[in-house]
Formats: structure tokens, sequence, C-alpha cells
């Protein structure tokens, strides 16, 4: 069980708000189009924070300029995987940018299990911090 | 006037005794200034009778070569090189007695990638000048040959995003408080607390080094537990600025060393530590892939009064080159000085790719910054959650809001006060980009979240009203058409 004050994994931009309907991240994308971003669909089942690369459910939308085809991808991903964390994410080519501007979860599994904390205790009273994801116990595709 | 122009004949100019600034060659009103050339905006308040173009080239002159006599030795030296040149004066707009003089400075006089040799030039004997009642460096063009000198932030704000993981909103952190007297196990609690409720960062107070009631090691190691505590309590990744500002450089090195071995993503320095030692940490941040969270405690004794000091623009700028990855740079809105669209101006320089001329900001030259890295602008000193709204329209995404009496200070404990600016936060930037506008509306998205997150609620109960509408003493001075070139 996670006892942070939202009961889940607070990653991404909106974690601590209510669930976005599809009418509500439909307007998000839409703002990121409108600022020339590409869409990206991704999903995991290792939340671990420094799991950088989630899977790609296929490539970022560079020429896709319409939030209901956004919408399309992500619900495909959902069907696929009902049961993983699944987020967008905006790309920004602008020079000096390059980068990710936007990202936030869009699915979550059932029941989220979280972390552990592994603590080893090392020279002193130094000790070196392992975050332990839950999920990954059991093997890929099985985890929830 | 003809006898106060430029002397060109040689033996003439370089007679013992003293002449007039102008005279020596710091004054040419048809200097077109080179790409290369620095420029910097001088405010001069010259004394009572000194004619403004004399102390505009005294300032050029003292600032450069001069010194108040002639010397035969200028003729070994390809000299007029040396000379900085203040090629325009204006008088300040509505402030009798003050003067904007313009005075540019050849490549040669500068070292590479060294803030130290500059300000000693720039800042340097100048501003003890008798013949001015006081100075202000207003702003500065660095050109971009010049600029290529430097490394710049150790690690920029767009990597800072990839490495925390956090993107398309403002970071959110807070100063834990008291700022002195807690025990290193008291101030880990605090930690784990706020970012546990949903902080990105926590913060190291500019005046927390090793003192008796905390030794640094003993911070340190309940920080990192607060720390990683939280990082698997919510699945983010988590920071606490830690400040190694001490007394001496081996000092400074051995804390971030340690705070490095400890698994910290940022460490803190004190703007007071001086421009050297900061560049030295950048060189051992960029080495040791760490944020460099810079805390601009005493700015305040030469950045604020108008007449007198550095614009803190001119601070960020060299700051910006110095290397840092974080910068306070005011609230406009909380307890500490700021004037909306000046404060703003200081967030331009920290952040664009190219800074146009913009004088209702401050920003007196264009500036390009020659894909230096950007510095993440900080937001701290006496702001809550009811105030979202206006912060994020003044500063957008990137930047980092700090409440620390805002959080630590909420009826409901650290952790509710987190949620509330969380909850504002995320609200706040939904509703924008949902096309809602914030500077008008805010109030209401705040009061729609308010109804079903409580701690929010109990924020805006109690600090809704609070607000710090003082005149500010550092506003910027310019015509309403410019002739400013």
């Amino acid at each position: 069980m996670i006892t942070n004050p939202t009961g889940r994994i607070t990653q991404g931009q909106f974690s601590f708000l209510p669930d976005l309907t599809d009418a509500e991240i439909t307007l998000q994308v839409e703002y990121g189009l409108n600022k020339g971003y590409a869409w990206s669909v991704e999903y995991t089942d290792d939340p671990h924070p420094r799991n950088t690369y989630w899977e790609m459910f296929g490539m970022p939308m560079f020429d896709l300029k319409d939030a209901a085809g956004v919408l399309m991808e992500l619900n495909a991903c959902r069907k696929t995987f009902p049961n993983q964390y699944i987020r967008l994410m905006a790309f920004d080519a602008t020079r000096n940018t390059e980068s990710i501007v936007m990202s936030f979860i869009v699915n979550r599994p059932k029941t989220e299990p979280g972390f552990g904390l592994v603590r080893q205790e090392t020279n002193g009273r130094t000790i070196r911090y392992t975050i332990h994801s839950y999920g990954t116990d059991k093997p890929e595709g099985e985890r929830y | 006037m003809s006898n106060d122009g430029i002397i060109t004949d040689a033996k003439k100019r370089y007679s013992a005794g003293v002449l007039k600034y102008r005279q020596m060659g710091y004054w040419d009103a048809d200097y077109v200034p080179k790409d290369t050339d620095t420029i910097c905006l001088f405010r001069i308040t010259p004394q009572d009778g000194v004619d403004p173009v004399e102390a505009a080239a005294a300032v050029a002159g003292e600032s450069s070569t001069a010194t108040w006599t002639v010397v035969w030795t200028d003729r070994l030296t390809a000299c007029d090189s040396y000379r900085a040149k203040a090629f325009k004066v204006e008088p300040v707009p509505g402030i009798p007695g003050q003067y904007f003089a313009w005075v540019a400075y050849d490549i040669i006089l500068f070292e590479e990638g060294s803030i130290a040799n500059i300000t000693a030039s720039l800042i340097g004997n100048v501003f003890s000048f008798k013949p001015l009642k006081a100075a202000r460096l207003e702003d500065i063009r660095v050109p971009v040959a010049l600029l290529k000198t430097f490394k710049g932030p150790p690690t920029g704000l767009i990597v800072e995003r990839e490495r925390l993981d956090k993107f398309g909103r403002p970071l959110l952190g807070a100063t834990t408080k008291p700022k002195l007297g807690l025990s290193g196990r008291n101030y880990g609690r605090v930690i784990y607390e706020g970012l546990k409720g949903g902080l990105d960062f926590m913060k190291d107070d500019e005046n927390i080094n090793s003192q008796p009631f905390m030794h640094w090691r003993d911070r340190f190691l309940y920080v990192m537990d607060g720390v990683n505590k939280a990082s698997a309590a919510t699945g983010e990744v988590k920071g606490s600025y830690l400040n190694v500002t001490g007394a001496t450089m081996e000092d400074i090195y051995e804390r971030a060393e340690f705070a490095k071995e400890l698994g910290s993503v940022v460490i803190m320095l004190d703007l007071v530590i001086g421009w050297s030692a900061i560049q030295s940490m950048a060189n051992w941040a960029r080495k040791n892939d760490m944020i460099v969270h810079m805390h601009r405690a005493g700015h305040g004794t030469y950045t604020r009064q108008k007449n007198h000091g550095v614009s803190f623009r001119v601070i960020a700028k060299w700051l910006r080159m110095a290397g840092v990855d974080h910068l306070h740079t005011g609230t406009a809105v909380g307890k500490l000085e700021g004037d909306p669209m000046t404060v703003q101006g200081y967030y331009n320089v920290c952040r664009d790719s190219y800074t146009k001329q913009d004088l209702q900001r401050g920003i007196y030259f264009d500036q390009d910054w020659a894909d230096l890295k950007k510095v993440m602008p900080v937001a701290s000193g006496g702001i809550h959650a009811g105030q979202m709204h206006q912060l994020l329209d003044l500063f957008g995404d990137d930047v980092i809001l700090q409440f620390g009496g805002g959080t630590i200070g909420h009826p409901a404990g650290v952790q509710a006060g987190a949620v509330a600016n969380r909850v504002a936060l995320e609200a706040m930037v939904k509703a924008r980009n949902e096309g809602v506008d914030i500077k008008t509306e805010g109030p209401e998205v705040l009061r729609k979240a308010a109804q079903w997150c409580t701690p929010l609620k109990q924020a805006l109960d109690l600090w809704g009203e609070i607000s710090f509408n003082y005149a500010s003493t550092d506003s910027s001075d310019y015509a309403v058409t410019p002739s400013v070139s």
C-alpha cells in the first residue's frame, strides 16, 4: 500500500488531481499540439523513479495534428495493457529545449503496490539506499 | 568644448600632467561598438559641477586602463585597444542629476572564462571614484566571443528536468524552518514530511552551515534518509538542497563530496562564497553529475538601491556564465523586494536563448546566449498557495516555487501544507492548459479545487488574503519612446 496523501504514485503533472477524463486529456493534448509538440504514449509495469525508459506504444506522433488521433492511440494502449501504467509525453524539438515538456499518467494498475526502501548500513553512520519496486518481484507481464 | 576633446597629437597627449578623461580618449561619441565588445550601461550620479560626459569618460577610464595622471608607459602598449570608450550619455528619465552612460570594452581586456577578472574591472575601483556620488551597473551585453569561454550551468534546466523526470509544471520546494536550532534528526523530519506530501525539493537555509546545534554531516545523513524514504513513498525523484557553504574551499569540497556519496541530486551554495569559489564548484558539479542551487545571500547590499551598486540582472547574467543551475530571482508577489516587470527581466536572462531589449523589464541590450545552458529561477520568500495563479502567470513553467512558511506553517502539518501547494499548482497548470484565463479566474480555480482538497481549503482560509504590497525601490527607469540603441 502506498501511504502518501494521494495513495498512489505521484509522477507526472497531474497525479494530485482526480483522474482526467478523456475530454480533459483531449484539452491537454490540444494545448501541446498548438505549441507544436509531438505526443507519445508509453507504458510500463515498473514505475521505479529511475526507470527512465518506459515502453513506447509506437513512435512519437510527429505528424499528427488532431487530438482525436492521440486519444485513439492511448485507448488502443489501454486496451492492450489495461493493468499497467500509461503516460502521455510531449516532445518539443525547439533548439535549446529538445526534450520532454509535458508528461502525465493516464492509466494505472488496479492496485499500486509501490516501493520499499532497502537500507544497507555501511561506514560510520552512512546508509546506502535502494528503492525497490514491489511489482518487479514477479516477471515482466505478470506483475499486477 | 573644443579644448575638452580628445587630444590626438601624441606628444601633447603623453606629456606629464593631469588631463581630462575625455581628452585621454575615454569618450568617443562616434564610436560604434564591435560585435566582440562588452557593453555596459552605467547609471551615474556625478558630483555637483562635474560634467556628465566627463563623468562617463572617467567611468570608462577607471574601469579600464586609466590612472589619475598621464603615464608615458602607455606608449609601450597598443593603448587605444585597452581604453574603454564611453560613447553615449543620456539623462535618466524623471530623475534629475542621474545619467545613463554606455561604455564599450574591447575583448582583449578580459581573461577567458573568469567572472572574477570581469568584475574586478567593471565594478572595481570605479565604484569608489570620488567625482561620482554614486554609480550603478544597470546592464551588460556580453559578446558571444567572450560568452563562449564560459561553460555555464553544470546541468541546466532542461537536463535537470530529465534527471528529475518532472515536466510541464513549475517545481515545488520549501525551505526548512525554523532556520536555526533544529537538530539533525528534527530537521530530517521536516524534509520527509514535505517531500512525502508532494514537494519536489526541500532546502537548507542560507545560514545553515555547521553550527553548534547541528553538525553538517548529521544534517546530510538525516536529510538523505528523509529524501529516500519520501522517494519510495511517492515513486518520484526527490531532492534537498544540501548547503555545502563553508569557511574554506577545502570545507566546501569535503561537504560536497559527502553529499555526492550519499546520493543527493543537488547541492547548495551561498553567493557570498565569491565568484572564483562558484566557478570551482561549477567544475566540481560537472564532474559529479550534480545540480547546483545558488542562494543569492547578500545581493541586497548592492542590488537594491537604484542609484548605486549592481543591478541583479547583471548578477544573474554573471551567475549563468559562472555556472549555477538554480538561482533565487525574486517573487514579485512575496515578502522580498521586487517590481513584477523588473523581476520578470531577471527570469528572462536566466532562461532565454536570446534576450531581446525590453526596457520595461529593465533589459537594455539584446543578448545572444549562444546556446549556453539555462538556469532554473527560484521564487522564494513569503509566497503561498493562494497566489498560485499570479505566480504561474508571471513566471510560467520553468521556475521553482518555494513555499517555506506556506508549507511548514500549515495548520494541519507539513504534509498537508505540501498537499495544498501541489494541488493548487496542478489545478492551475491544468486550467491554464485548458484555456482558462488564470489571471482573472485563478481564485475560482483554487476555490473549486479546495472543495475536494481540505488542506488547500485550510491554506486559503489562513493565507488567502495575505499580500505584500509595498512600493518597490528598484523599478526600471525608461523613456516611453526609447532612444536607446
